[in-house]
């Protein structure tokens, strides 16, 4: 549904962030993009969704298709008319405007009106939480509410593929379990295709059909996630676990020697 | 008794106007954090553009309106397209300069059409004195009155209510967010200016209607600020509540204490609103979740 062919993103005309990156996304398929903090995962987001632009970012190179057709050129709104809808970084609520309002501007892309009212219905279903709010004022709303309602406005735009970055981040592990579920519900009831991008590579390999995992801004890894989860340097730098049983003793100094196999 | 319904009449005229003003400027400033000080130059457009469709063309006043309410539109497009969207990413403090050379621009542009020699204003709508309550007033600025609500009551419905109102908002709170759900932020500025040279000009054209067009009319510009800055520079309720406290303030202390006073009271009462509330008395504080 979605391929990026060895894309190269320069940001400022300089800065090299993303180095031959390349991946699929499958149609109606959860796929997860691992990796630490500057990897370059959430630019591959911004990539595929035309974001680059207001920070001065380009790709210079490779292309972004989707279904057939190349976007890596097109505006952000036109992305997003295409059934591209990406849930950004840290929830980024309109904190002036009420839940609903936020669920309206969500739906801005529609035509449909009426149909569009329907489904602020269907979003409260999957957060019921939010109907109790919907007339409050978002900035209000607590942390895992407030990605509710950013994932609530990407279900209100009806997308192909949604794209979530980092839905995990700064919420309590309980609510993290209940967003992950709901993330697998909407995959299955509206068939939306997803791309998740993750730091907790536990969670992601739980729900993920296909993961990838990146670094210094290429894919470093691939695979389903059960051959993952066996992969001796995703268990010990991802998942944090060593050989099974032993625990992690840092007067170990065989640890310092010990790379990422991918990084020399 | 009398004078104070009169005084009371004059002010709600006044402070309608400037709140139709003011309420471009706000929506300005909110949807893209430029202070726009060409904003009385729009109302000068707003009242010799009417002043030439009524007076030189001899249209009829609701034809002559709807076609200033469209050169409105245009002018609001124009100069976004031409002056603003080449300055999106640079410095606010430079898109403010234009602003400040646009409204040199604009007032050259209109004296080149009309001259300088201020002129009289077939009044449109007729100032038969009206009694109430015992004070007359010229039904002229009745009607200024309820023309300006009925502005003012459908820009308030349609930032509430309309797809479009609820996006120029979004855009105001974060634009890269609205970017990520297809609101073109590019549109809603066009938007934005657009809608304020509409209500300027609505409010120019009720202006002019009362005193006639001169240069003097871009100087109402200049009495939004303590509007905008009392009601909060990004709340669109407090540009209205904003724009009819200072008109009423300036007739009260015009009437009752005297000349001259009635152009300090404004500034004084809005530095004692201030001390109280800094951001004005319904700007948006800034939320922040502990």
């Amino acid at each position: 549904m979605l391929s990026l062919n060895n894309i190269e993103v320069i940001y400022n005309d300089v800065i090299l962030v993303l180095k031959g990156m390349s991946m699929e996304v499958p149609e109606g398929k959860i796929v997860g993009l691992l990796g630490s903090n500057g990897a370059g995962k959430s630019t591959t987001l911004k990539a595929i969704s035309g974001l680059l632009k207001p920070e001065d970012g380009e790709v210079t190179d490779g292309g972004i298709v989707f279904k057939g057709e190349k976007i890596h050129h097109m505006d952000a709104s036109d992305i997003v008319r295409k059934g591209i809808f990406q849930v950004m970084e840290g929830r980024r609520v309109f904190e002036h405007l009420t839940t609903e309002e936020n669920l309206i501007a969500g739906g801005y892309t529609r035509s449909d009106g009426a149909q569009a009212r329907a489904d602020i219905e269907m979003v409260y279903e999957y957060f019921p939480r939010l109907k109790d709010r919907r007339h409050q004022t978002a900035g209000y709303l607590s942390g895992g509410e407030q990605q509710m309602l950013a994932i609530g406005r990407a279900l209100m735009a009806k997308p192909q593929l949604m794209m979530l970055d980092e839905p995990s981040l700064g919420l309590a592990p309980l609510l993290v379990q209940e967003i992950f579920e709901i993330i697998k519900r909407i995959n299955q009831e509206q068939g939306t295709t997803i791309l998740l991008v993750e730091q907790n590579a536990n969670l992601t390999l739980g729900v993920a059909d296909y993961a990838y995992i990146m670094e210094s801004g290429r894919i470093v890894l691939d695979g389903y996630p059960d051959d993952l989860r066996a992969n001796a340097d995703v268990r010990e730098f991802y998942l944090g676990l060593t050989e099974v049983g032993s625990r992690k003793s840092y007067r170990e100094v065989k640890h310092y020697k010990r790379r990422k196999r991918w990084l020399s | 008794m009398e004078l104070f319904i009169q005084l009371t009449l004059t002010g709600l005229t006044n402070g309608a106007i400037l709140a139709l003003a003011a309420l471009g400027f706000v929506l300005i400033y909110k949807a893209s954090d430029v202070i726009n000080f060409a904003q009385g130059e729009f109302l000068l457009i707003g009242g010799y553009v009417v002043y030439g469709m009524v007076a030189q063309f001899g249209l009829a006043w609701p034809l002559g309106m709807l076609i200033t309410i469209a050169i409105a539109i245009g002018l609001g497009a124009v100069v976004e397209r031409l002056v603003l969207r080449p300055l999106i990413g640079e410095p606010i403090i430079s898109v403010i300069m234009v602003t400040i050379g646009l409204s040199s621009l604009l007032k050259a542009i209109v004296s080149t059409i009309w001259g300088n020699q201020p002129k009289a204003f077939p009044p449109f709508i007729p100032s038969t004195p009206v009694n109430i309550m015992g004070a007359t007033i010229g039904a002229d600025r009745l009607w200024a009155i309820v023309i300006a609500i009925v502005m003012l009551g459908l820009f308030t419905f349609f930032f509430r209510r309309s797809k479009e109102g609820i996006a120029m908002r979004a855009v105001a709170d974060d634009q890269q967010a609205a970017l990520s759900m297809g609101i073109s932020v590019k549109k809603i500025f066009a938007w934005a200016w657009s809608i304020a040279a509409i209500s300027a000009s609505i409010g120019g054209a009720l202006v002019a209607n009362i005193v006639g067009v001169s240069q003097e009319l871009s100087h109402f510009g200049l009495r939004v600020f303590p509007v905008v800055i009392l009601g909060g520079l990004d709340s669109i309720p407090g540009a209205i509540v904003g724009g009819i406290i200072i008109g009423l303030l300036e007739t009260y202390t015009g009437g009752y204490v005297g000349h001259g006073l009635n152009q300090v009271a404004p500034f004084a009462i809005l530095i004692l609103i201030l001390m109280v509330r800094p951001y004005g008395l319904f700007g948006q504080e800034i939320i922040e979740r502990v």
